[in-house]
């Protein structure tokens, strides 16, 4: 991983009997996509506030752009897109934006500038003279996805942005936070729309009870490769060999399920197993999905949030 | 600096566009020209009757106006409770404050910037109603009450002690419960502080010692009260010629402690929100 702009250590939180986050460990490296990945009520907002210093942590240590939690200087460098955006109503959008702009330090032709391009990149240039309470409630996410982009961060938390847009909302966001990664930018999404972490995320972390329980990288062409094999015969000395090559082996009849860490692994399994004098009639390998991989994470025991 | 003074902005540009400023305006001159009206008959009534003793004329008249003035800190204390009632504990329940706070700005710098954008307009409204009062008694009656450099400053003094609690309760109660407990506690003071004044009269330290107690735990109404006793001639305080004419005079170590409580109460209202999860 590159310079980690988010690392977390033990992250704590509890609001008297109630343990939002358990045990929070976690890295997030310069420019990744990072998706935080759990079903409701399993600490991601929690998280999330507290490594925006919103919350104080009841226990462990957190760095966010190399400087320890509620940094002002550090501030300056992050966006966040709060999961249902407000702000007084009987403001403009424009005028919102340029408040936030003061806000993060910015005067002038700059902000105005920077306004006028990000009005344009959410399109809400045409309502951008309106009041945000005549807003609906997908262009308060945009323009608040604009607010959190007005100082050029180098760090972005959206929290469930695509809460509340249509589909053609969710797509502009996705194309956004595509923008960001050529920019190098980094961004946390929180989010329990496995189809949007999918599609935009380098890697993701799952959380359960406030426990980073898993992880898988969206771009590693290996990543929860699961592996079918019509092999005869099939002995115990076979099964114990293919064993070696992964995980979670499963046989049914004349059919063996594996899963394997990576591609590699796939002509090395063939190649042993015609050595083996095995008969190899059919070698299928498709990746997990996420939806796949999140309910093996989650256990069977995950009930609706 | 910069932050401060566009949460300064933002609060006095949101009391202009929600209305508050209009709405105070607009109850404002109504309330100057019912003064007015009653100030021109009393004056014309006086006035027929030649025969009356020139001094007692004085007297009566600067009693409608500390009357007058009465109203107006009333109003201001109202003002003073109500104006900032929401500001942060509205915020804090509609999410505002999360968007705010991300910034690189300290949650000090918001209440602050809060604190000093509302005592603005409490200072505005405070002058210019007491000004319409003062004005219109000049321009009817020619009467002109002695002390009000010292009587309205104790005024603004009153209302920023409401204020300064109405902002620091929104930090840790919803908007109504701060509502309710800041109003309860000047009613709390005024009770206290007439319990003082009757005390004192009746010759009952008992009684007394309450009602200092009460102006020490929220001095507000002995503000009050002070600032009436210099906003009276003389001879109508010592005489206690009106309701207005306070037998126990709160003293200057009154204004001091009132200075402090402000300060004091404006840096719990900082740590209020300092450690407040949002």
């Amino acid at each position: 991983m590159t310079v980690p702009v988010v690392q977390a250590r033990g992250l704590r939180k509890r609001f008297r009997e109630k343990l939002a986050v358990a045990d929070l460990t976690l890295a997030v490296g310069e420019g990744e996509i990072f998706g935080f990945l759990g079903p409701n009520g399993a600490g991601k907002t929690t998280s999330l506030k507290m490594l925006l210093g919103l919350i104080e942590p009841t226990g462990g240590t957190a760095q966010v752009l190399g400087a320890p939690l509620g940094n002002l200087r550090t501030r300056a460098g992050v966006g966040f897109l709060p999961e249902h955006f407000r702000f007084h109503d009987w403001l403009t959008g424009r005028e919102m934006l340029r408040y936030h702009g003061r806000l993060y330090g910015l005067r002038g032709r700059k902000l105005e500038d920077r306004i006028e391009f990000l009005l344009a990149r959410v399109d809400l240039v045409d309502a951008a003279g309106r009041k945000l309470r005549e807003y609906s409630k997908g262009m308060l996410q945009r323009v608040g996805l604009a607010q959190a982009l007005l100082n050029e961060p180098r760090l972005v938390f959206l929290d469930e942005p695509t809460s509340g847009l249509d589909p053609i909302g969710r797509l502009l966001v996705r194309d956004i936070i595509r923008d960001l990664k050529r920019a190098g930018t980094a961004v946390f999404l929180n989010s329990h729309l496995l189809g949007e972490v999918e599609a935009t995320c380098d890697r993701v972390v799952f959380v359960k009870q406030g426990r980073a329980v898993g992880e898988m990288h969206m771009g590693d062409a290996g990543a929860g490769l699961e592996v079918e094999l019509r092999v005869e015969p099939i002995t115990s000395a076979l099964l114990e060999g293919i064993a070696r090559f992964g995980s979670a082996l499963e046989r049914a009849d004349s059919l063996v399920r594996l899963r394997v860490d990576s591609e590699e692994a796939l002509p090395a399994l063939a190649r042993w197993l015609v050595e083996q004098g095995a008969n190899l009639y059919n070698m299928q390998a498709h990746r997990k999905s996420l939806e796949a991989r999140f309910m093996e994470v989650m256990g069977e025991d995950q009930r609706p949030g | 600096m910069n932050g401060l003074l566009t949460i300064f902005q933002l609060t006095l540009a949101e009391a202009r566009r929600r209305k508050i400023l209009l709405a105070t305006f607009v109850c404002g001159v109504a309330f100057l020209g019912m003064f007015a009206l009653g100030f021109y008959f009393i004056h014309r009534e006086m006035v027929k009757h030649a025969g009356m003793d020139q001094i007692k004329q004085r007297m009566m008249l600067t009693t409608f106006v500390l009357a007058g003035l009465f109203g107006v800190n009333f109003l201001t204390v109202m003002t003073a409770v109500l104006m900032p009632v929401d500001t942060l504990s509205g915020e804090i329940a509609s999410g505002v404050m999360q968007t705010l706070a991300s910034k690189p700005i300290r949650r000090s710098t918001i209440v602050l910037g809060k604190w000093a954008a509302h005592g603005l307009v409490l200072a505005g409204y405070l002058l210019f109603m007491a000004g319409g009062v003062l004005a219109i008694a000049r321009v009817i009656g020619g009467v002109a009450p002695p002390g009000i450099q010292v009587g309205l400053p104790l005024m603004l003094l009153e209302g920023l002690v409401l204020m300064t609690l109405s902002i620091a309760g929104g930090t840790r109660f919803s908007t109504v419960t701060n509502g309710i407990a800041v109003l309860g506690l000047y009613g709390l003071a005024f009770v206290g502080s007439w319990t003082e004044q009757i005390g004192t009269m009746a010759g009952n330290e008992s009684a007394r010692y309450v009602g200092t107690a009460a102006s020490l735990l929220i001095p507000s109404e002995a503000l009050w009260q002070l600032a009436a006793w210099h906003m009276q001639p003389s001879v109508v305080r010592d005489l206690h010629l009106t309701p207005f004419s306070p037998a126990s005079v709160p003293n200057g170590a009154m204004v001091a402690w009132a200075l402090a409580y402000v300060a004091m109460v404006l840096v719990l209202a900082v740590r209020g929100l300092s450690r407040r999860p949002l």
